[in-house]
């Protein structure tokens, strides 16, 4: 049968590739964008999988509104991302350096 | 090993192997393209922890909307990917060895061998009802007020996405009501002075 550990370590496994394409594809803000995606689809794995485990459907509605709000978050950060192409003709990350920080 | 098992083992590791195409590709689009496989593998391991609902939720909602705006994000900009790749090789260790050590930090955390809880009956059917029920119970009697909330962020997203992307064109005829209703009788009518003329007289 497939235990808790099983999801756990697949959630971890996605999350660890997840930060990993943060780190190697640091000037790509699209590539940023995905991986933030796999990164709360590790986090909804976990949530189900505790859900299923421990009978409690507070879980899944938590993976529901995670769902919405990466929903908006994406439409968001894509929008802002096609007005800085068109600003800057650019979407490389280490040329957006104009607040100085 | 019973057919379950197999089929978790098969749908975790097309999820991982795309998951690592997403960020090694070099082309955006193959990227999206993995992503949508890696989505629609875990919406089948999501299947398999008797979460339907949200499984077909995850690939209704992503695959079918979220994706698609990302593919058209990327094939609309029309990126020149070489230079954005010019980091890869000389972050790629530090990336990996914090991968690593994070999932033996996780792995060891989480226990792969000692862990063996027994799953249990699923919750859903112990209390006689499907998934979808099982989910709306909870979500429409105790999570009313965040299920509104949510509602507003969505729709505040929308407003948000499309202000942003709002051009303003400069030789566009546009009325502006504000100024309209503030002109004043002034701005209009000019009244002149002059003498009455009287019938038969031409004027000079």
């Amino acid at each position: 049968m497939i235990t808790l550990a099983h999801f756990l370590g697949l959630a971890a496994v996605l999350l660890c590739i997840a930060v990993a394409g943060f780190f190697i594809n640091r000037k790509n803000v699209i590539v940023l964008l995905m991986c933030i995606e796999l990164l709360l689809l590790a986090v909804n794995t976990n949530f189900i999988a505790f859900s299923r485990y421990l009978g409690d459907p507070s879980g899944q509605v938590f993976v529901f509104f995670i769902l919405t709000v990466a929903a908006a978050e994406a439409a968001i950060g894509l929008a802002i991302l096609v007005v800085l192409f068109r600003n800057r003709a650019t979407i490389d990350v280490t040329d957006i350096d104009k607040l100085k920080g | 090993m019973t057919f379950e098992l197999l089929c978790f083992y098969f749908f975790g590791t097309v999820a991982v192997v795309a998951a690592l195409s997403v960020i090694s590709v070099k082309n955006s689009v193959v990227a999206a393209l993995c992503l949508v496989l890696t989505f629609f593998s875990m919406a089948c391991v999501w299947l398999l922890a008797q979460a339907e609902f949200l499984g077909v939720a995850l690939a209704l909602v992503y695959v079918g909307a979220v994706m698609v705006l990302f593919l058209f994000v990327v094939m609309m900009l029309d990126v020149d990917f070489a230079p954005l790749r010019e980091g890869f090789v000389r972050f790629l260790p530090v990336g990996m060895l914090v991968a690593a050590v994070m999932l033996v930090e996780m792995l060891m955390m989480i226990g792969v061998r000692s862990v063996q809880a027994p799953p249990g009956e699923d919750p859903a059917v112990l209390a006689g009802m499907s998934n979808m029920e099982w989910l709306g119970h909870t979500l429409f009697r105790e999570f009313v007020l965040p299920f509104e909330i949510a509602a507003v962020i969505l729709t505040v997203g929308l407003i948000a996405a499309v202000t942003l992307n709002e051009r303003k064109r400069s030789h566009t005829k546009l009325q502006n009501p504000a100024r309209q209703v503030m002109v004043k009788r002034e701005d209009r009518i000019r009244l002149v002075k002059m003498a009455a003329e009287k019938k038969g007289e031409v004027a000079p």
